[in-house]
């Protein structure tokens, strides 16, 4: 399978296989500013099989949030067809309206404010900016 | 000490430096309250309860009125237009522009902090939750440190429901920040205390049985079990007297043990340790006017 490459824009490359939908579902972009292409199940010569986005025309896209589905991607922005980055993902500092407290107790189970959580420590431990509670993302 | 237009949401909000000069400041109010009587005239406080409260809300109207200054607010939600679905972050806005200082107690973790953020007037947080209470702290530490002189080398065991007591999550945050205190928790295994407060202590060990803990502690901070927070009747029946401290109990404790308590006490401490000289809880709830006293004053700029 061929996909152009593109001219200005971003890649995300080395995607787990199958997880770029739920990649795309979290960047929420607006598709009506640039184009989108999402190729899956593409041979990698390290991972076997691989996931990947192009982005056209769509820099300014939150791509921290990434780190949090899949840190081993890379992102790789081009301008006029070269490569002008490639950044390995990490996981974000602090994350908005991605994940949601599940404390019953926490005042966002009833006031109309985002849920914000804040990394506690590189293992993945995000902390609830109102409720001090922990979730774990699990690192792929 | 320059704690003008901040906020006290969570224990942590306060340096250690900060806690001394208010517990110093709180020792002049005590030794001489007249002084005191009109350094907030002109000033309103706001209490704003969603949830009930018998000690806290008086202590800071109280603790409002003594500096001088004038107290208006709400003690249940069904008085006011929380009850019509009014979220915290409209209320507060609309009591920021009568009152120059907020205390708020919600049912919900995080409530204070929500308030904080859109008030444009300090905030104090009474209570969120089974998440903290950092005036009870204060407290707390201040009725230690009149008895104590000083914190260093301090064993203070913390007894009961360690997991939804706001008051000893915000004690344990503040408390371990002194060196060389260390904590016993005793609970059972339902009730420990959460992750991220554990986070926050260095020395602690954490047991089943008062019994077997009291002969070491200094300071013994009870709370109530309830019934409710286990999830079966055995292991409640098993384990509610373990976390009932009595006289008999006591003859095991140090000659100068500390016994403190948040209130209101239900059963945890049985009526035969009030007269005990090292029973400290009644004495605690005065302190807490007074330093709740020296807050007011530190948030609203008007030391002397």
């Amino acid at each position: 399978m061929e996909i152009n490459s593109i001219t200005n824009g971003i890649v995300i490359d080395h995607l787990r296989a199958g997880s770029g939908l739920k990649v795309l579902d979290y960047l929420n972009i607006d598709t009506e500013l640039g184009s989108v292409a999402l190729i899956m199940n593409v041979t990698s010569k390290k991972h076997g099989k691989k996931d990947i986005i192009k982005l056209e025309n769509l820099e300014s896209v939150d791509i921290n949030v990434l780190g949090l589905i899949d840190h081993n991607a890379t992102v790789i922005h081009i301008k006029n067809e070269k490569i002008i980055n490639k950044t390995k993902l990490s996981l974000p500092e602090k994350v908005t309206n991605v994940i949601m407290c599940k404390n019953p107790r926490c005042i966002t189970s009833i006031e109309a404010v985002p849920n914000i959580f804040r990394l506690a420590d590189s293992s993945g431990k995000y902390r609830c900016e109102y409720c001090d509670n922990f979730e774990r993302i699990h690192k792929p | 000490m320059n704690l003008k237009g901040r906020n006290l949401i969570s224990p942590l909000d306060l340096t250690v430096q900060e806690m001394e000069e208010l517990f110093g400041l709180a020792e002049r109010i005590i030794a001489k309250p007249q002084d005191y009587s009109e350094v907030c005239k002109g000033m309103m406080l706001a209490t704003l309860f969603y949830e009930p409260s018998t000690r806290t809300r008086l202590s800071f109207e109280a603790a409002m009125l003594r500096l001088g200054g004038q107290v208006i607010g709400f003690s249940e939600p069904g008085s006011s237009s929380v009850s019509k679905g009014e979220s915290i972050a409209d209320t507060i806005q609309t009591i920021a522009s009568y009152a120059d200082i907020a205390v708020m107690r919600h049912p919900k973790e995080g409530a204070a902090f929500v308030a904080a953020r859109r008030a444009g007037i300090p905030i104090i947080n009474a209570g969120d939750g089974g998440h903290f209470h950092p005036t009870q702290t204060l407290t707390d530490l201040l009725t230690i440190r009149l008895e104590k002189k000083d914190f260093a080398g301090i064993t203070i065991g913390l007894c009961g429901d360690l997991k939804f007591g706001r008051t000893v999550h915000s004690l344990m945050c503040a408390f371990a920040r002194y060196s060389g205190v260390k904590f016993v928790l005793i609970s059972p295994d339902e009730l420990r205390v959460p992750e991220y407060v554990l986070d926050e202590i260095n020395e602690f060990e954490e047991v089943r049985d008062l019994r077997d803990a009291l002969p070491k502690l200094d300071v013994l901070y009870m709370t109530r079990v309830q019934r409710e927070r286990f999830f079966n009747e055995e292991d409640y029946i098993r384990l509610k007297d373990s976390y009932i401290l009595n006289a008999s109990k006591m003859k095991k404790a140090k000659p100068d043990l500390m016994v403190l308590h948040p209130l209101p006490r239900v059963n945890e401490i049985s009526t035969d340790v009030d007269n005990d000289p090292r029973a400290f809880y009644f004495r605690q709830t005065k302190n807490g006017m007074y330093v709740r006293m020296a807050l007011l004053m530190a948030l609203l700029g008007k030391e002397i």
